[in-house]
């Protein structure tokens, strides 16, 4: 592992109701570098995925965040990672600009023009509706448009691509290239084929039998 | 420091010496309990004003004593399950919570059936019955909230908080409690409170008091081992025994 | 040079969010009202509408109702950003939690708190409470319901990840809400007869500041416990 990694995993494990999900994980990511986290349904990629970000405890080792533990760093941390998960964690009572206004305001406010951030999510139409009105997949785009409005250089994406059509998922999957060749990190899992062809993909397979 | 006490934590290491101690608990609890009940219902002489029936108090105020001690264990544990995730302290919390709540309830019970004789009645709402029965409401919150959580780890860190406020207000109920009983009641003088206590109720009290605390640790030894097994069904260490 | 908001203004623009929601969903905000209202009317049904009777327990009766009525508006502080993932968001965000949490609950009580001491007069009008002692009550309503809701928030964060956390959350919080009523009750009951109160209202601006600057700290933890 080199030191000029910036997210640093050391001895990381993790149980689920006594079962474990997996033990002595080591990895580093450097900048520019995205890390495919692959495995069958249950072998714990979300846990992994909400361990990094915080939101979940390891039950051993630790996350460390330009060789500091991100429990420490804390707001630190949090200014450089955006997170989309399961849930797309917008709320439906509100229209469009206001969900990004918020995102924006609870992290690291980007200069993009949120107008712009709509069109490129090919949700301007919809700036002022309520994401109720909306279908599941252009809420699924809502949440990733999150990744346009705040300025984190670690994005961590749980399926980012469940309700999207094909082209929204390439037009996304051309923005990770974006955000990587601007020496982003990116953590992801996914259970589509889609084609990255960047030079600097890992992939951590989970829950093999060993 | 941290290696010594991360030592002591360590489930294995406790399952041994807890295992070891038990009988030797269970004998020390034994004595001081007959000594502590010869001397309080046989030795002590009868009070002058209340006869026989204050005898009660060798069981109700040690009972009492321990309710709100084992709380303030818990609440110790609580914190050092936020501050150290220490595996041993989540389940010292937990296995305290039914014994605590056992105190409570005999505290309650001892206390009103001495309200029989006194007043007639089994219960008033003497500030410290009613802190006390607060006091077991807390208790089966933290029991109720454990059992609510399938992750017992979750569950743990759950009543680590639960525990930790439950103890700043614990003073202030109290105090609360207090204040409205000598605003609405302030005539009754409040049972348990004596100027003074003549050595020869002191010495059985305090035998019964630390009976009870031993029993506590006797109690609470057994619970956390079939705990601990329970939680490291999994681990190398119990697959060995 | 960050661009990240000031906390004041990331607190500011939290609670206008929280505001702005319980505007779009009124009807929701609008039962623990009614429902204080409710359980209010029932007592005199109960009881009989003796006015001596009335007036003598006004004060208690209408604290009894307050805290059920803060209890059952608890839930909606974390339920619907628990279930739609705001919660996680607000979790992850650059500013302390704690203070997020605050705004939240500040929101909360504006909401669900405050309308009490709109309707309160009204009740307490129609139990028969003297005169003297309904601005000492709205006094208590108005430290005594921010305390309801900074406590309640620590139980709902407690239990929002629980399928049932209904039951357990009146286990966990009503005994701690047991000195606010004590000291709002009597508070009232002695303006009523032309006492001294400052002493109750003391303890119960001492129980405020105490709340406001520990609950948040055990609220943000407690969230941390639940979405994980």
């Amino acid at each position: 592992m080199s030191s000029s990694a910036l997210l640093e995993t050391r001895d990381l494990s993790c149980n689920r109701n006594d079962r474990l999900l997996f033990e002595h994980l080591d990895f580093g990511l450097e900048p520019g570098q995205m890390l495919v986290v692959e495995g069958p349904n249950g072998c714990g990629k979300t846990s992994l995925l909400r361990i990094l970000t915080g939101l979940r405890l390891a039950d051993g080792g630790e996350i460390l965040w330009r060789g500091e533990p991100i429990d420490r760093l804390a707001g630190d941390y949090y200014e450089q990672v955006t997170y989309v998960g399961h849930h797309d964690g917008v709320k439906h009572e509100l229209s469009c600009l206001e969900n990004l206004r918020l995102a924006r305001a609870m992290g690291m406010p980007s200069t993009a023009g949120l107008d712009d951030i709509l069109e490129q999510v090919n949700l301007y139409a919809y700036g002022e509706t309520e994401v109720g009105s909306l279908s599941a997949g252009q809420k699924r785009r809502l949440a990733l448009a999150r990744l346009l409005a705040t300025d984190a250089m670690l994005w961590i994406l749980d399926e980012p691509f469940t309700s999207l059509d094909k082209a929204s998922m390439s037009m996304f999957a051309s923005l990770f290239e974006k955000h990587l060749q601007r020496q982003g990190l990116i953590v992801m899992t996914s259970h589509h084929d889609i084609s990255l062809p960047t030079l600097s993909v890992q992939h951590l397979q989970l829950g093999r039998q060993s | 420091m941290f290696l010594w006490f991360h030592k002591l934590g360590s489930p294995p290491h406790f399952y041994r010496i807890a295992g070891k101690w038990i009988p030797w608990l269970s004998w020390i609890f034994l004595m001081l309990l007959l000594a502590g009940l010869y001397g309080g219902l046989i030795e002590a002489p009868p009070d002058y004003q209340q006869g026989e029936s204050y005898r009660i108090i060798f069981v109700h105020v040690p009972a009492a004593w321990m309710s709100l001690f084992i709380y303030v264990v818990m609440a110790f544990c609580g914190a050092v399950i936020i501050v150290w995730r220490m595996k041993l302290a989540e389940v010292v919390l937990i296995s305290s919570a039914p014994i605590g709540a056992s105190f409570t309830f005999l505290a309650l019970v001892t206390g009103s059936l001495w309200g029989k004789p006194m007043w007639g009645t089994y219960w008033v709402w003497d500030a410290r019955l009613t802190s006390e029965l607060i006091l077991l409401f807390l208790y089966l919150g933290i029991i109720g909230l454990h059992n609510a959580i399938e992750d017992k780890r979750v569950a743990s860190r759950a009543v680590a908080i639960l525990a930790l406020v439950g103890v700043v207000n614990i003073p202030i109920i109290h105090y609360s409690v207090e204040w409205w009983h000598s605003l609405h009641q302030g005539a009754t003088v409040t049972k348990f409170d004596k100027p003074s206590i003549h050595w020869s109720m002191l010495i059985p009290l305090l035998l019964m008091a630390l009976a009870f605390q031993v029993y506590y640790v006797l109690a609470l030894f057994q619970k956390c081992r079939v705990e601990l097994l329970q939680r490291e069904r999994n681990s190398k260490w119990v697959e060995e025994l | 040079m960050s661009r990240r908001l000031s906390l004041t203004q990331a607190f500011v623009f939290l609670l206008r969010r929280d505001l702005l929601l319980a505007l779009r969903n009124r009807a929701e905000y609008a039962m623990p009202l009614l429902f204080f209202v409710l359980v209010i009317t029932l007592f005199p049904l109960a009881l009989g509408a003796l006015p001596e009777l009335l007036a003598r327990i006004a004060p208690g009766i209408i604290w009894v109702a307050a805290l059920l009525a803060a209890m059952l508006s608890l839930d909606s502080i974390f339920r619907s950003d628990f279930d739609d993932g705001s919660l996680e968001q607000i979790l992850l965000s650059a500013h302390p939690v704690a203070v997020l949490v605050l705004a939240k609950v500040s929101a909360h009580w504006l909401v669900t708190g405050l309308p009490l001491l709109l309707v309160a007069p009204l009740l307490a009008e129609m139990l028969g409470m003297p005169a003297a002692a309904q601005p000492t009550l709205l006094l208590t309503i108005l430290i005594g319901t921010p305390i309801l809701s900074l406590i309640g928030a620590i139980g709902v964060a407690l239990t929002v990840g629980l399928r049932k956390g209904g039951i357990i959350l009146s286990l966990l919080v009503l005994p701690l809400y047991v000195p606010v009523l004590i000291f709002a009750a009597s508070a009232t009951e002695n303006a009523a007869m032309g006492f001294e109160v400052s002493a109750q209202i003391y303890m119960l601006l001492a129980f405020l500041f105490l709340s406001i600057s520990l609950s948040p700290w055990a609220t943000a933890a407690a969230l941390r416990m639940s979405v994980s």
